[in-house]
């Protein structure tokens, strides 16, 4: 019904290679679009823009990154902590540095230095895989956080080493950060950022650097054999990963919370942003988002949930309940689907398109 | 197979639907304080006497004294697990509450702190952070928003090290001090203090780090106590890390005198868990200990009467007290902005007003039944810490001991530090300060 594509003829190589070749698809992600871009901000609140919608976007832009590079590169990495420890950082030393940097640009600037960092922290890749490669990306995430404890140069010698996002516009009189930022600035601004990263991610995985990364995924040898340079794939899987979790450790740092040490950035950020890979969908632009908003917002939505149904139970109950209705569900979707929850989706709409004569 | 998830995605939206749409507390004569607790999580032990403490005051107020001048607190907890962001959330959730919104908020973590400055100050509701978060805050010039009353970590580090001396006979030159502390912005904060006093007092400082949550502590502690060997060991530690550090140090020979934490190191849950070798251990403490105060006679009444909300094993408790001490504070800071802007429930930028105007004698003290349990404090539109005091108390083995009075600071020298930190946080945040001329 919804997805009967009868009708749809593709003429050309370019519409038998579009993103959305689906006419459905691409309607229903313009409404989205539409509905994200106007609708949201002007009918949600300052509570849930700023606690619902900004920090899913900035982790979905964390797990973009580590989709990259663990889901299309299959390198395992747990420094995503770190590296977007990297990114706040990076960017608190360039906004106060220079502070007549545009925000963008500091963002960018800042993404670009962890790229650096990500491919240093890539080079043991090229000699260890799977779980011993998920060991060395575990230096890179105590040795950055350490890095950035241990010497107050990062924080401008501030005494208690957190630093403080100093304000910065996107627009004249538009600020992202600091005092002054309105929550729906900060959402406007995420969503643009993040939904152009993530349209540059969709089509690197389209490109060939995309499909020499799932090639060294699937089979490094045979990827090899066929012409593929290991060092060349991996190393830019890890700086292009890197750059996004970089510029999402930034946003987190500048957008989100505003002030940050560097404990906020200790493994289990790490673990959480690659539960969200793993739950949302490994090798999958749209599992990223969808494990960001299992893992941020279904925590929050069980805690609002009792006094929302006019329950009232104390708050260490409700707390428990959280913690085991989360559980719970994270293991029941990862049996009814290990693939994650991206793969439901992608069944959803292969069971409509061939509604109501399934076989 | 996609029908059953299908339902489960409309169940999801129909509760997301239902949460949209929280009833708001509509009541006339109320003032709401937002409660952000951990009653769960790693430092549940010492979250539930605070939250406890809180909740057990303004109870006492709506029931003892009808309220503040007749208008009744209302208040709802959030469970942040210690957690920075749910912290934040937590504070976004409750913010809008009640017919005036958040009359106050205190974090009880100087992560959460840090991240709702800039928040609150927006929302124009005041925080009080007390005896924790940012130090430097307590230049009101900066930092309208916040208050640091009655002592600072800054402060604290100043009145150790006035103990120490006074224990060593007047002088410490020559002395070795070591520091313990939790490696994270709140362990940081008396380092820059610690290291000015020990040029001007002569001592060799050297601190040690100790990662979260601390209970990997040998290598530390062998350094201390085989290599170093200190005249004194001072702790900013919080949680766990403290009654390991406790043990550590009686495994090392240290003694337990010359043992001295910080004020959040020196709780009931921190010493139990040590068990006998915890015995002789000092620690800093911003509120009176014991239940010799009048106002716990008040508190038992309640709680005989069926009206109290704390577990009972806790009254009395280091960490109830504080929370009480704390809530006397913003119900006295209410009650000066109602002599202001009139009997009702106020705003956040009322209560600010009445904060900064808090005056409270050893005879206001006296009067509200809270003799012993603070020292006298007073704030003005620059200064926001008050000049409060912390004494020392010991761990007898069964219950702590204050072992001195009230110790002042020494702040000619702290202010200036905290007018030059401040600026830097203004100058990085294009802040202009007020003027409180």
């Amino acid at each position: 019904m919804f997805y009967r594509e009868a009708g749809q003829f593709k003429t050309s190589y370019g519409a038998d290679q579009a993103i959305f070749p689906i006419r459905q698809d691409r309607l229903g992600l313009l409404l989205l679009g539409l509905v994200a871009l106007f609708a949201v901000p002007a009918l949600a609140n300052d509570y849930f823009l700023t606690t619902i919608f900004v920090p899913f976007l900035v982790f979905a832009m964390a797990a973009l990154g580590l989709n990259l590079l663990t889901g299309y590169c299959g390198q395992l990495s747990l420094g995503t902590g770190g590296f977007m420890a990297c990114g706040a950082f990076f960017s608190y030393k360039l906004a106060t540095a220079f502070p007549e940097l545009h925000v963008v640009v500091v963002f960018l600037l800042a993404g670009l230095g962890t790229a650096g960092v990500g491919v240093l922290f890539g080079l043991p890749s090229l000699r260890i895989k799977g779980f011993y490669l998920a060991v060395a990306t575990l230096a890179a995430q105590f040795f950055l956080v350490w890095v950035f404890n241990k010497f107050p140069w990062w924080t401008n010698y501030s005494p208690s080493g957190v630093i403080s996002a100093p304000p910065l516009e996107v627009l004249p009189g538009y600020f992202v950060t600091g005092n002054e930022a309105s929550p729906a600035t900060k959402y406007v601004f995420l969503l643009v950022f993040v939904a152009v990263l993530a349209l540059v991610a969709k089509n690197l995985v389209r490109s060939r650097t995309g499909r020499s990364w799932m090639a060294i995924r699937d089979m490094d040898i045979a990827a090899e054999i066929i012409g593929i340079r290991p060092l060349w794939a991996k190393l830019s899987a890890f700086a292009i990963s890197s750059f996004y979790i970089g510029i999402s450790g930034a946003l987190w740092a500048f957008v989100y919370t505003g002030s940050v040490e560097a404990l906020a950035f200790q493994i289990d950020r790490s673990f959480q942003v690659l539960f969200m890979v793993i739950i949302g969908g490994l090798g999958s632009i749209l599992g990223s988002f969808l494990g960001a908003a299992f893992i941020v917002l279904l925590p929050i939505l069980l805690n609002n949930a009792p006094a929302a149904l006019g329950l009232h139970i104390s708050v260490e109950l409700v707390s428990h309940l959280e913690f085991m209705i989360f559980g719970a569900l994270i293991i029941f979707f990862l049996i009814v689907e290990p693939h994650g929850l991206a793969r439901l989706w992608q069944i959803g709409k292969e069971k409509l398109r061939l509604w109501p004569f399934p076989y | 197979m996609s029908f059953k998830k299908f339902g489960l995605a409309t169940l999801g939206a129909a509760m997301l639907a239902g949460s949209l749409a929280l009833p708001g507390l509509a009541a006339a004569q109320e003032q709401f304080v937002p409660l952000l607790v951990y009653r769960t999580g790693p430092y549940a032990p010492n979250g539930i006497p605070i939250a406890d403490g809180f909740n057990d005051y303004m109870q006492l107020v709506n029931t003892r004294d009808g309220g503040i001048n007749g208008v009744k607190y209302s208040w709802e907890e959030c469970e942040t697990q210690y957690n920075n962001d749910r912290g934040v959330e937590c504070y976004e959730r409750l913010k809008g509450n009640g017919p005036t919104g958040a009359s106050v908020v205190n974090p009880y973590s100087t992560g959460i702190t840090y991240a709702l400055i800039d928040r609150a100050t927006n929302d124009k509701v005041p925080v009080l952070s007390m005896g924790y978060g940012r130090a430097d805050a307590s230049d009101g010039t900066v930092f309208p928003y916040v208050f640091t009353m009655p002592i600072t970590y800054w402060a604290g580090a100043d009145v150790m090290v006035q103990y120490a001396k006074k224990e060593s006979g007047g002088s410490l030159k020559g002395k070795k001090i070591a520091l313990v502390y939790h490696d994270s912005a709140y362990g940081k904060e008396p380092i820059a203090t610690l290291e000015r006093l020990s040029k001007e007092e002569g001592f060799q400082f050297s601190a040690y780090p100790v990662a979260h949550p601390g209970l990997e502590q040998k290598a530390t502690w062998l350094q201390i106590g085989r290599q170093l060997r200190p005249d004194w060991v001072f702790m900013w530690g919080w949680g766990v890390m403290n009654s390991t550090a406790i043990k550590e140090a009686a495994a090392v020979g240290f003694p337990m005198e010359k043992f001295v934490g910080v004020w959040w190191s020196g709780a009931e849950a921190d010493v139990t868990p040590a068990g006998d070798s915890a015995k002789g251990y000092k620690s800093l403490n911003i509120t009176g200990v014991g239940t010799s105060a009048p106002v716990f006679k008040d508190i038992e009444k309640m709680h005989a009467d069926g009206k109290g909300v704390a577990d009972k094993a806790n009254i009395g408790t280091v960490l109830y007290n504080r929370a009480l001490v704390n809530a006397f504070f913003y119900t006295e800071a209410i009650r000066i902005a109602q002599s202001e802007f009139g009997v009702k429930p106020l705003t956040g930028e009322q209560i600010q007003w009445g904060m900064e105007h808090l005056d409270i004698t050893q005879e206001a003290i006296d009067a509200a039944g809270m003799s012993g349990l603070l020292g006298p404090v007073k704030i003005t539109c620059a200064d926001h810490e008050g000049g409060g005091s912390a004494l020392v108390q010991q761990w007898d083995g069964s219950k702590w001991q204050a072992i001195t009075d009230f110790i002042s600071p020494n702040r000619d020298a702290l202010r200036p530090a905290y007018e030059a930190s401040a600026a830097q946080y203004a100058k990085e945040k294009g802040i202009t300060p007020r003027s409180c001329s």
